[in-house]
């Protein structure tokens, strides 16, 4: 059972840093509660890696403290923070059988051989691995593989926090659903701490209750998956979650809101106030793809625009137009008759968002 | 898979067939011409069919010294393996350290063979080796000139001082191709060190195992040279392996028909005991044969 | 040029990794193959490539019979799913290896690199080592480095599995238009059926060394051959469940039953497999021919726009893929609606018999 508490959390793998661009995880403060699933998302190189390592103690950070239920961790091993971690490639005692390998961390632990026979036999079932208990691990497939590690973090009693590294990397996508759902159901039963660390979207959206999506060695936004697609705090988060992410562009102001290549947007009073009232000059606007409102004809306060092709994702279709020196994508349904040469789109209010310095700057209510 | 049929590739690997046909399969048959004949001069040699064979087979010399062969290179398997792997498990893997461990670990390998007998000829001496006069020094009676034991310990000693490096090198690189990742399961999964080294180490390190076996096995069966440097064989016969009994047969006393059937059966053991090496090990996870499916990291 | 295999197989050691196939890929096509792990993907484009000798059948280029030319001289790049450059040639030597062996003046060289190099957006790292790029420029490298000598075919091996997400689709939009001029044959070869979408261009599906489908993508989409065809080519998997029509009800399974909907009219009495797509069932009855059914979650999944609901009744799970959010706790009743006129019918051999028919609205656009 564990709170994860991240205090003033720094971490940088040159011995002496010369400014932020050294560190691989940029000070941060964060708390992953007790008995939540999580998920790290952000591109390759964003630190995500590194700081599942810090959690699980295989790295020791540079500067600040990682505290377990409020008892600082800093100087524990990982074998006694009572976590198990699930890697990107599967992990798996190779001349072991799927027995002994599911065993292996209650021998190592002394625990007596009834009760591991009861405890394998349990979370095998929980698995579906029972049929392949006497195979050895090497001859299993992939999947098989990844449940096999992710076995011999739950069959002890104590782990109270399971990280993942990427897990699903090797895995075909129709066991990828399978696979993710098991995730979850094991989570939902076993009320452990989990960390999953993707750049898959879909995967953390999926997997997590909350997403925390880093971005250069930073947690740019933490939310649910809803607030990470309704409201990215940060352009990269709009860009990042969602396919296609969000259309955005960068704007100057006009006196009644953005210009852009030939076109005046105008904003609401309320978001015109705060952008005429800051400083910096990297105005940004952006839009969902979702939200996009596409027509074949013009309607009230409607932008012209070209169409430059439509892509067929078999679900649904992706619009992509020409508004100006912006590239718009607009997502239909798969049945909408979409436009072929000219477009009429509307940008509704509510979803428009406005970012200075590549951050969300919203009225407040 | 089929390869695309390219008669090009026969004029590539003909210089190599020309090549192990000139140095291996051509005195190979010369050897077996001769091993089938008595021979008093170039022009004087009669057909004399398995009788060389017969007197070599029975010959009380050679048993002994096969014997002698037998023990000496188990003892070096014994001791050169497992001391190969604790010294690969010792070595840094990272930092100026390791490519310094490296350098001083391979120091013996660039020896040549003369040299090192030389070298522990000397060494060994009671009067002005360090060795040798140490162990007196400590009320040992040491003397590997005229003590068969101390003998034989001293050859086996100086091929474990020359090639226990060879098996710790290759052990080295075994290691190293380890992933970080099956390391940080197993302390999570609070390995001990022994489980580590019982489940994943010693399992990732099976090929290179069996490379390291066969090539000291088939060195130290054929070992020439430093022994002969070092005692001559002697004293008595207690340090005569295979290869100086052949020589003594050849050389010493021209008696070429019977060597070069000591050398044919000399050859077939060598090739029987690798096999049954390499299918002992390579097989030794037999029931885990089989389909490898997906990746395999 | 065009490409034709000819009841070509291929059979290692006994063991079948291509059935006999038949496979015409049009000069300046674009050409997706969709399968499994282990399906025969990559073999097949060995065969392509000529890298092995089919054990069977003849491979054409341009009617010309190539089987058993040497892939040297064949004229073909292949970008792997490893990234795969030579370690110690800058990224400018690696794009133009290709040339130097085939002995392209120093000018043409000059002028060949810096254009690929730009399509790919890798003209400020030109002087850097392989080693020294990120993942995705380092794919970028070996992608430049297979189109600039102009081959005629060039063969992709799951080239983006290896990236991130939003890498994987950038460049595969990238890849697209790179081939939209040419009048180079391309192979795409992945696992997911979404990637296969987004490329678009031909579909063949492969499944355990067979080719089940080939066909315009979005045709293969809407109409699979057959239920593996149907279950290879949708994700989130499609729902299959078995069951029968009778003279006038339909039977979901043996226990869900409704009366005869004009759709399945056509079909004479017996056992069929239906078909549903996960994104075609809903919460809310939006058809007259809307069939209800009572169901129980199991789970939902919520990705910011989408949700993905498991769902299950007394005899049979469903998965359901929702746009907006839906948040349902585990076990919580609900009733769902399945279009009957969505459904795919096959018959007990697998084998489709009836794709649900376009929507009004829904023909092709584009």
């Amino acid at each position: 059972m564990a709170e994860i508490h991240l205090k003033s959390l720094a971490h940088s793998y040159s011995k002496n840093p010369n400014g932020p661009e050294d560190y691989a995880i940029r000070e941060m403060n964060h708390v992953w509660e007790h008995g939540k699933a999580y998920a790290l998302l952000g591109p390759s190189g964003c630190g995500k890696s590194t700081l599942l390592n810090i959690i699980s103690g295989l790295l020791s950070p540079s500067g600040g403290e990682i505290l377990f239920d409020n008892v600082p961790v800093n100087d524990i091993p990982p074998e006694d923070r009572n976590i198990a971690q699930v890697f990107q490639f599967p992990v798996v005692y190779d001349s072991m059988t799927v027995f002994d390998n599911l065993a292996f961390p209650l021998r190592n632990q002394k625990v007596p051989e009834p009760k591991v026979i009861a405890k394998v036999n349990e979370i095998a079932e929980i698995l579906e691995l029972q049929n392949v208990l006497k195979k050895k691990a090497k001859n299993l497939t992939a999947d098989e593989k990844q449940k096999v590690s992710m076995g011999r973090g739950l069959v002890r009693d104590n782990v109270s926090a399971i990280l993942f590294d990427e897990p699903l990397t090797v895995i075909d996508p129709h066991l990828k659903w399978k696979l993710r759902r098991k995730l979850k159901q094991i989570h939902e039963q076993f009320n452990i701490t989990m960390v999953y660390v993707t750049h898959d979207q879909l995967e953390a959206s999926t997997f997590a209750d909350q997403i925390a999506v880093m971005y250069n060695g930073q947690i740019v936004q933490f939310g649910t998956p809803r607030e990470l697609f309704e409201r990215p705090n940060h352009t990269f988060v709009g860009y990042f979650i969602g396919s296609p992410g969000m259309n955005i562009t960068e704007v100057r102001r006009s006196p009644e809101g953005v210009f852009f290549g030939g076109i005046d947007l105008p904003l609401s009073s309320g978001l015109n106030q705060l952008l005429q009232a800051a400083s910096s000059n990297n105005v940004k606007i952006g839009i969902r793809p979702e939200f996009v409102q596409v027509s074949h004809e013009p309607t009230d306060g409607a932008y012209q625009c070209e169409v430059l092709f439509e892509e067929d994702l078999g679900t649904y279709k992706v619009l992509a137009l020409q508004l100006g020196d912006w590239e718009i994508k607009a997502i239909l349904e798969e049945n909408a008759v979409s436009p072929t040469k000219t477009a009429y789109v509307t940008f509704p209010a509510q979803w428009l968002k406005l970012y200075i310095d590549d951050y969300l700057v919203e009225e407040v209510e | 898979m089929r390869k695309v049929e390219n008669n090009k590739a026969w004029w590539l690997v003909m210089p190599v067939f020309l090549l192990v046909a000139f140095s291996a399969i051509v005195p190979l048959m010369t050897v077996v011409n001769y091993s089938v004949q008595d021979i008093f001069d170039q022009n004087t040699a009669y057909f004399v069919g398995v009788e060389w064979y017969r007197e070599i087979l029975t010959d009380t010399r050679l048993h002994d010294s096969l014997l002698r062969q037998f023990l000496f290179s188990f003892a070096v398997l014994a001791i050169e393996i497992p001391l190969g792997i604790c010294i690969a498990l010792m070595m840094p893997t990272k930092g100026k350290m390791a490519s310094v461990c490296l350098i001083l670990v391979a120091i013996p390998l660039l020896i040549p063979w003369n040299v090192v007998g030389t070298i522990w000829q000397i060494f060994g001496r009671a009067d002005i080796g360090l060795f040798g006069s140490a162990l007196t020094g400590l009320g040992l009676d040491y003397n590997y000139a005229s003590d068969p034991a101390d003998a034989w310990a001293t050859v086996l000693l100086m091929d474990v001082w020359h090639w226990t490096p060879l098996v710790a090198l290759l052990c080295y690189s075994g290691l190293r191709a380890i992933p970080e990742a099956f390391y940080q399961a197993a302390r999570i999964d609070r390995a001990s060190k022994w489980a580590i080294f019982r489940h994943i180490q010693l399992p990732k390190l099976k090929n290179v195992l069996v490379i390291a076996v066969l090539l000291r096995f088939m060195d130290s069966f054929m070992i020439y040279t430093e022994p002969f440097v070092l005692t001559g064989g002697g004293p008595g016969n207690s340090t005569t392996f295979l290869s100086q009994t052949l020589t003594k047969m050849a050389i010493g006393q021209f008696d070429l028909g019977p060597a070069a059937a000591f050398s044919l059966i000399y050859f077939l053991i060598v090739l029987l005991v690798s096999w049954l090496f390499f299918t002992t090990i390579s097989h030794m996870d037999k029931d885990s044969k089989g389909g490898q499916h997906g990746n395999d990291a | 040029m065009s490409l034709t295999l000819e009841n070509v197989s291929s059979v290692v050691d006994g063991v079948t990794h291509i059935y006999d196939t038949n496979l015409t890929l049009e000069p300046g096509s674009f050409n997706v193959l969709l399968g499994r792990t282990l399906a025969g993907k990559t073999s097949l484009m060995r065969l392509m490539a000529g890298l092995d000798r089919p054990s069977t059948g003849r491979v054409l280029m341009n009617s010309v019979d190539v089987t058993g030319v040497p892939v040297q001289k064949r004229n073909i790049s292949m970008v792997y799913q490893q990234f795969i450059n030579y370690p110690n040639l800058t990224v400018w030597e690696n794009i133009a290896s290709p040339l130097r062996l085939a002995k392209v003046k120093p000018a043409e060289i000059t002028r060949r690199v810096k254009e690929v190099a730009e399509l790919l957006h890798i003209e400020q790292h030109l002087e850097k080592l392989p080693m020294a790029l990120s993942g995705g420029q380092q794919q970028r490298t070996a992608m430049a480095r297979a189109l600039v000598k102009d081959a005629s075919l060039v063969l992709f091996d799951e080239p983006l599995v290896n990236l991130d997400y939003k890498l994987r689709e950038e460049l595969r939009q990238e890849l697209r238009s790179l081939f939209k001029a040419r009048n180079t044959i391309a192979v795409y070869a992945t696992t997911e059926p979404n990637e296969a979408l987004a490329l678009g261009g031909t579909t063949t599906l492969l499944h355990e060394g067979h080719v089940i489908q080939t066909g315009p993508a979005s045709e293969v989409y809407r109409n699979p051959a057959n239920v593996e065809a149907a279950e290879l080519f949708s994700e989130p998997p499609i729902n299959l469940v078995d069951g029968r029509i009778t003279e006038s009800q339909v039977f979901i399974s043996d226990a869900v039953h409704f009366p005869l909907v004009q759709e399945l009219q056509d079909l004479p009495p017996g056992d069929y497999k239906f078909g549903i797509r996960p994104n075609h069932i809903g919460l809310v009855p939006q058809n007259d021919d809307d069939l209800e059914l009572a169901v129980t979650v199991e789970l939902s999944e919520i990705s910011g726009s989408e949700s993905f609901l498991h769902v299950r009744n007394k005899h049979f799970p469903l998965v359901m893929q929702l746009s907006g959010v839906y948040e349902f706790h585990t076990d919580t009743d609900v009733n769902v609606y399945l279009p009957a006129h969505r459904l795919f019918v096959f018959d007990m051999q697998g084998k489709l018999i009836k794709a649900p028919s376009p929507v009004v609205g829904g023909i092709h656009h584009g």
